[in-house]
């Protein structure tokens, strides 16, 4: 494979992208092929919940491969992919079957018709490799795949059928969107719903029979699901979910062609497997919006918040009952009022100081500076107004509605908190007698922009 | 009732009995929906109440009668029917926005493969704001309030723009905004003269929301203008005392796998 002419002295990895030797080139595209078409149409089954579907046809591939070498003891790819597609729908049709005419779920089904048919396929292939036809060698590569066995005339085969789910996608978009969401009311608004559903479930047979030769029946669904599901993190935007299942497909496809061009003990199809996984996992934990990480800091921030928050109502607090909004207060005595470790205790005032909510004038002393008594006020007004609202419109007793409040206020929206204070117009001071701090002139303003 | 000529009535209800693997969910229904008033079906938990909603949308296979839309049976004729399915029935984590559903409700006027067009747009985009959505129209749906959720189903019937509309427990679990602007909607469809079937499930409101009222509980109680049929006798014979025979002789069916009445055609 690496007989260079023109690059004598690169390294492997180096090498790799001068594309050698032609055959490397069909093993690349060939790959690319597979993941992009497999992501793509993989989506729908994604968004349908019916990711299960692609792991039985693809099991289900294997008798409808071996049935056509014996019947025409060729492996030309023509033929196998007919016997595929072919045996994929029989699997799809008997599952459809055996949901409607049987007591059985949809799970039952796809799990009777991906092992019987898998098993049926065993048993041909067994057959076929004792019968010692000598054709027959390569035909178990069907099982896990064999990318470098593509060569130019299986490219132009799967790059053509490739194209052609690409098209009929962009062209039913439409269709294939609404039938995905909702496909009763798609069926209302009187479009072909039986007819878009067959298709799309024949697209995908057609992804798995392209991956087949490259990947194999066992590992198709990985390339079928993995790409959408990884795709999904990224984006609230269907289109944009298509495009980005395409390119994390394709990119694992190029991948695991890269990976198996360095290592030649190094299988294709399992390292494409390994590298959506990879992205899959990368996704899970990046994402801006819905990752691990994103969702992590989120909540962070909001303990931060909470914890700030605490401080300020309970220096207010204290400052309310001496009289002086300035009062100092000492960390014991913050301590003594919240299940906070003195370490967090620290690093809440840090973090105020830093906001310059909270000035600290003798070691272990602190009041609230200008800024820091308004919000301070916003606290215990939300945390006033709330336990207010629970004891009179809910009528909830009013030495319950204490621990209510302490999470409610960290959450209220200045909207909330306009709603609640018109609600609660006329009733200024809280179930516990406290004056709810700030509210007249939230009323008033509010009453003047009428 | 006079009568009326067919093309005029926008539902009519033939004979119609549905059955759930062989246990039938309505027997014999046969119904009349009057043109331009606000018609409430009522009745208890598994009265078949959304069941005849989408049997009159083509949804559920029918064991024996037919369905005629303005005097047509034809699936073409449905395309005049506006449907609001149950909220629950679809999977509000869908990557797509408030304004790209409601654009769904042209799907049906637009041709195969055909992309919706500006006019399209703008027709989704008036519904949003008729239901009260106009400034969520990018809103990723997952992140809309159910009762939001709720008003964007319905500015997807609006957008199909048709003189009939079913509605499949709009009022469920919605918040008050939501249950005013319904009611708002409701109103002004009548206004233009439109049909609305709504399926309901508060009898308190019965009276203040319809004109008409269907007491279904697997057979028509009773159907007519509110003032003369929501009356207690009628809720009793509704809500009241279950028809342990009926309920029996449909076991039986269940048990037999015999089918109810004929199969249709």
């Amino acid at each position: 494979m690496k007989s260079s002419t023109t690059f004598e002295n690169l390294p492997p990895w180096l090498e790799f992208f001068t594309f050698p030797s032609v055959n490397v080139l069909h093993v690349l595209l060939g790959c690319i092929i597979l993941g992009v078409s497999a992501g793509l149409l993989g989506s729908f089954a994604f968004l349908r919940k019916r990711s299960l579907l692609g792991d039985a046809l693809s099991h289900a591939a294997l008798p409808g491969v071996c049935m056509a070498f014996m019947l025409t003891g060729t492996k030309n790819p023509v033929v196998i992919l007919c016997g595929a597609v072919f045996s994929c729908w029989a699997g799809a049709l008997a599952i459809e079957w055996i949901v409607k005419y049987t007591r059985c779920k949809e799970d039952s089904a796809l799990g009777m018709v991906l092992s019987v048919f898998f098993g049926l396929g065993i048993l041909l292939l067994t057959h076929i490799q004792k019968s010692g036809q000598a054709a027959q060698s390569g035909l178990d590569k069907f099982l896990f795949g064999q990318a470098a066995s593509l060569v130019e005339r299986d490219l132009y085969i799967l790059g053509g059928l490739g194209l052609v789910l690409c098209l009929i996608v962009i062209l039913a978009f439409k269709e294939f969107k609404i039938v995905s969401f909702d496909p009763d009311f798609a069926q209302a608004v009187g479009l072909p719903v039986r007819l878009v559903e067959f298709s799309l479930a024949t697209l995908i047979v057609l992804a798995v029979c392209i991956g087949l030769q490259a990947v194999g029946v066992v590992l198709m669904a990985a390339m079928l699901v993995t790409p959408a599901a990884a795709a999904r993190f990224w984006t609230n935007n269907l289109s944009r979910m298509l495009w980005l299942a395409t390119l994390f497909g394709g990119l694992s496809g190029a991948i695991g062609a890269y990976v198996s061009y360095l290592s030649v003990k190094m299988p294709t199809g399992p390292w494409m497997v390994v590298a959506v996984t990879s992205i899959f996992i990368g996704s899970f934990l990046f994402a801006p919006q819905r990752g691990a990480l994103a969702r992590a800091r989120r909540h962070r921030l909001f303990r931060q918040k909470t914890a700030k928050e605490n401080i300020l109502r309970t220096t207010y607090k204290f400052a309310e009952q001496a009289g002086r909004w300035d009062t100092p207060v000492s960390l014991n005595e913050l301590l003594q009022h919240r299940e906070m470790s003195t370490a967090q205790l620290r690093r809440t005032i840090h973090r105020l100081t830093r906001a310059g909510f909270i000035e600290e004038t003798h070691v272990g002393l602190l009041h609230l500076t200008e800024a820091g008594k308004e919000e301070a006020e916003r606290v215990t007004r939300l945390h006033r107004l709330w336990e207010l609202y629970l004891m009179t419109k809910l009528e909830i007793a009013p030495d319950h509605v204490h621990d209510d409040a302490e999470e409610i206020e960290h959450i209220l929206t200045p909207d909330l908190e306009r709603r609640l204070l018109l609600e609660l117009e006329g009733e200024l001071t809280d179930p516990h007698g406290q004056k709810i701090p700030g509210s007249l002139a939230v009323v008033a303003e509010e009453k003047r922009r009428k | 009732m006079m009568a009326t000529p067919a093309e005029e009535i926008p539902i009519e209800v033939h004979d119609l009995t549905v059955a759930y693997q062989h246990r039938p969910v309505l027997w014999d229904i046969d119904l009349c929906f009057p043109q331009g008033q606000l018609i409430g079906i009522v009745g208890p938990n598994g009265a078949g109440k959304s069941t005849l909603i989408k049997a009159i949308m083509g949804l559920v296979p029918l064991a024996s009668g037919h369905v005629e839309i303005f005097g047509q049976r034809s699936r073409q004729a449905l395309r005049s029917v506006a449907y609001v399915p149950q909220r629950e029935s679809v999977d509000w984590d869908f990557p797509t926005t408030a304004l790209d559903v409601v654009l769904m409700g042209r799907y049906g006027q637009l041709p195969l493969f055909g992309r919706p067009r500006a006019k399209d747009k703008e027709i989704a985009r008036q519904s949003l704001d008729k239901v009260g959505m106009g400034d969520y129209a990018d809103r990723q749906i997952s992140q809309l309030s159910g009762g939001q959720q709720q008003r964007v189903f319905l500015a997807r019937a609006l957008a199909q723009q048709t003189r009939v509309y079913l509605m499949d427990e709009p009022f469920a679990g919605v918040d008050a905004a939501t249950e005013k602007a319904i009611v708002t909607i409701l109103r002004e469809l009548q206004a233009e003269g439109s049909t609305v079937i709504v399926v309901h499930h508060d009898l308190h409101s019965v009276p203040d929301y319809f004109d008409h009222v269907l007491l279904l509980n697997l057979r028509t109680v009773a159907f007519g203008p509110v003032a003369t049929t929501f009356t207690e006798e009628n809720l009793n014979a509704t809500y009241g005392g279950r028809l342990h025979l009926l309920s029996d002789v449909t076991e039986r069916l269940r048990q037999g796998e015999w089918s109810a009445r004929k199969q249709a055609k």
